[in-house]
């Protein structure tokens, strides 16, 4: 009967159903393509992340930067010194070329003894350290000196000057600059490989401690036209290219240009002994926050970033979509939930008054207050869930639009540790200046990597992630619980009001 | 059988008290068939109210059998109704959605009795007041007098001791009027019903065993 009454209800009472079932359809609709949009700014925050910190990676730690002392080798302004006998002499030009691989600008290094420290630490699954670094080769050609004279201004007039870059005594210079990062080869489950795929040739592994053996990023491969099989000179040494990888990301780069044994970068950079960052992954993702404590509390000095605290440094467009999904959209969707919810309400709540005599019929010919009860909430669930259909409907229309136009949302990362580098080459700007004798202008060609320039204070990996809304099992749950919450308020209420009516009032009405 | 003794219903209408039964002793032994008149006000609605669970008394004590009426609760007064009363109203009030055979099977719906059963009965119950034929009808696809055969079908589906009719003729022509108190009354024979009609018809009270008049809540045999 229970089934008969409720079907016969919403099928003559077709007008009454199908505007709540859209109210609910559409509030339900928005509540999925919110979530599900958050779903995949969410994604696409984690892909920014992971290709800068990798996978499985809960907390980093690093050393904030202090600035850069007299004499040091890491970070700092580039200095290049020739001496006098530097460079080679052909043709009345000197070539000159000098390599450096320093620790990054924006970090400082430390002890590896704190690698030890952090897996000391109660909680720890695992954990791996890395040598953040750039390499910059400074190359160019200087002509024979000139016949020029000092002027009365003091400025050089240069004289017709032979030989240099253009054959008319001018100079020419080029910056080369790329990153490099030093990682442990024995293992990459944790760190910045754990979200690269192979691309040609092989890995680093165990083996290729101490050895000159590097792995490119594919992209910077590409741009640098160098491949497997080939050579990369990173301070001056020749380091033979074993492999090359992609980000596990869609359009996004892996961390560094170069990944190259860690004991070779701490030779190389003169940082014996020093690591930059250490990732590390918890033994369970619900103690984050207390390992993050507890880290913390081991390594006073250090700088200890949780996924949430490293989220926080993405910005761009994703991080603009994100805002918007949080503020906006949850306000929205909440904001058109309650109108539902309250259209849903009142439609039940005038239809229980509509219903008065037939409600008091029933209570005189036996009917409870529970039945009648749940008569009318039976209805309003039922009014719900086909809301909540039409919502999912409504919602997977959602979904499908925004995965077909597939909006491209770019996400930097701004990393404190100095692990930037995602593959950008920056044309070298036209700077002049007076670089020698005679009247030449110099040409600096800055081959910038990392999307750092000089001088930049953080370097930032910019990831640009195509957004798609995940389609889950979790949206429908939502729909189907907001639609079963929407049905039993207006029904509670509504059968409330039901079960409050005498029959003898409610037949007097009518009598 | 009925037993009313010093029934008092008085409602707080806006400005005053209004009383709609005054002090009201009655006994009705089972099997009766009894019509009760008077004035519109005077207190027949209410009576029947009393009679059929539907309401309490102010004061006093209102007796179905062993059943102290004034006493129970809402839920054991619904199971009362349920099993052992059936109502018959002017308006028929039938479910404006539900079949002719789906209206007759809500009166057993509170019976927890098996769905085979319920459409077993209900169909006997149409038959038996001429309706055989129009069980998948709705409400509005029949007449007047049709509508009061579905209401009495449902009234009578579940057997029950004592049948309340509200001027269930007052809404019928006269042929219709005179169909349908027949049906009643070959019911009443048939069945040894106890049958309590409110009506302003004198052609229907006259065909009561018993008469009751009712004039601003006082109660006498006419």
């Amino acid at each position: 009967m229970f089934g008969t009454y409720l079907r016969r209800e919403l099928v003559n009472r077709r007008r009454q159903t199908i505007i709540i079932a859209i109210g609910m359809g559409l509030a339900i609709g928005l509540v999925i393509l919110v979530n599900s949009f958050s779903s995949g700014v969410q994604n696409a925050q984690a892909s920014v992340l992971q290709s800068v910190y990798g996978v499985g990676t809960d907390i980093t730690v690093s050393q904030a930067a202090t600035p850069p002392t007299a004499g040091a080798t890491g970070g700092g302004r580039q200095n290049f010194n020739f001496g006098s006998g530097s460079g080679a002499t052909s043709g009345g030009t000197t070539n000159l070329s000098q390599s450096r691989l320093t620790s990054s600008a924006t970090q400082t290094v430390f002890a590896d003894s704190q690698l030890a420290t952090v897996q000391g630490v109660n909680g720890v699954a695992a954990a791996t350290g890395t040598l953040s670094l750039d390499n910059t080769t400074f190359s160019g050609q200087i002509p024979g000196q000139g016949t020029g004279t000092t002027g009365a201004s003091g400025a050089r007039q240069g004289g017709a000057a032979a030989g240099g870059a253009d054959g008319a005594g001018g100079s020419a210079f080029n910056l080369d600059r790329f990153t490099v990062l030093g990682i442990d080869p024995s293992g990459d489950s944790v760190g910045p490989l754990s979200a690269v795929a192979l691309d040609t040739g092989r890995l680093l592994t165990a083996a290729d401690a101490g050895t000159d053996n590097a792995v490119l990023d594919s992209a910077y491969a590409t741009s640098a036209s160098l491949a497997t099989g080939g050579t990369i000179s990173i301070a001056g040494t020749t380091f033979t290219i074993v492999g090359t990888v992609d980000s596990t990301s869609t359009d996004s780069a892996t961390a560094s240009n170069v990944y190259v044994p860690l004991d070779v970068a701490q030779t190389l950079s003169s940082n014996p002994g020093m690591l930059s960052n250490i990732y590390v992954t918890a033994a369970s993702s619900s103690q984050v926050d207390q390992l993050a404590a507890d880290l913390k509390a081991a390594l006073p000095t250090a700088t200890v970033d949780t996924q949430a605290d490293l989220a926080a440094t993405v910005s761009g467009s994703l991080s603009t979509a994100s805002s918007l999904v949080s503020n906006l959209g949850t306000w929205l969707s909440i904001l058109v939930l309650a109108a539902a919810f309250l259209i849903a309400i009142l439609f039940t709540i005038s239809g229980v008054t509509r219903r008065t005599r037939e409600f008091g019929t029933l209570k005189a010919i036996g009917w409870s207050n529970n039945r009648i009860v749940g008569q009318v909430a039976g209805e309003s669930i039922v009014q719900g869930l086909i809301g909540g259909i039409l919502g999912i409907i409504v919602g997977v229309v959602g979904i499908v639009i925004i995965n077909i136009i597939s909006p491209t949302l770019s996400g930097s990362a701004t990393t404190t540790t100095g692990v930037g580098g995602v593959a950008q080459r920056a044309a070298g700007g036209a700077l002049t200046g007076g670089a020698g004798g005679g009247q030449g202008g110099g040409g600096f060609g800055q081959r910038g990597a990392g999307g750092a320039g000089f001088g930049a204070a953080a370097q930032q990996a910019t990831t640009s992630v195509a957004l798609h809304a995940p389609f889950t099992l979790e949206v429908v749950l939502i729909a189907v619980g907001l639609a079963v919450l929407g049905g039993l308020l207006a029904g509670a209420i509504g059968g409330w009001r039901a079960a409050r009516l005498r029959p003898a009032e409610a037949l007097r009405s009518v009598g | 059988m009925y037993e009313l003794v010093n029934v008092t219903k008085t409602y707080n209408a806006t400005k005053r008290k209004v009383t709609a039964l005054d002090n009201v002793s009655l006994s009705i032994p089972n099997g009766q068939m009894v019509a009760v008149q008077g004035p519109t006000g005077g207190g027949k609605s209410t009576l029947l109210q009393m009679l059929g669970a539907l309401d309490r008394p102010t004061s006093g004590d209102v007796s179905l059998g062993d059943s102290r009426l004034s006493k129970l609760g809402d839920h054991k007064l619904a199971e009362i109704r349920a099993k052992e009363i059936g109502f018959v109203f002017q308006g028929f009030n039938l479910i404006p959605t539900l079949t002719a055979l789906e209206n007759v099977e809500t009166a057993l719906a509170p019976l927890h009795i098996s769905g085979s059963e319920r459409r077993d009965r209900s169909q006997a119950a149409l038959a038996s007041v001429g309706l055989a034929d129009r069980l998948t009808h709705l409400p509005a696809e029949l007449s007047g007098g049709q509508q009061q055969r579905v209401a009495i079908a449902r009234a009578l589906v579940k057997s029950p001791d004592v049948l309340l009719a509200d001027e269930p003729t007052g809404a019928l022509d006269e042929g219709t009027r005179d169909e349908i108190m027949e049906l009643l009354e070959g019911f009443w024979r048939e069945q040894g019903l106890t049958l309590i009609i409110v009506t302003h018809d004198s052609a229907v009270a006259r065909r009561a065993e018993r008469r009751l008049h009712i004039k601003a809540g006082k109660v006498k045999d006419a």
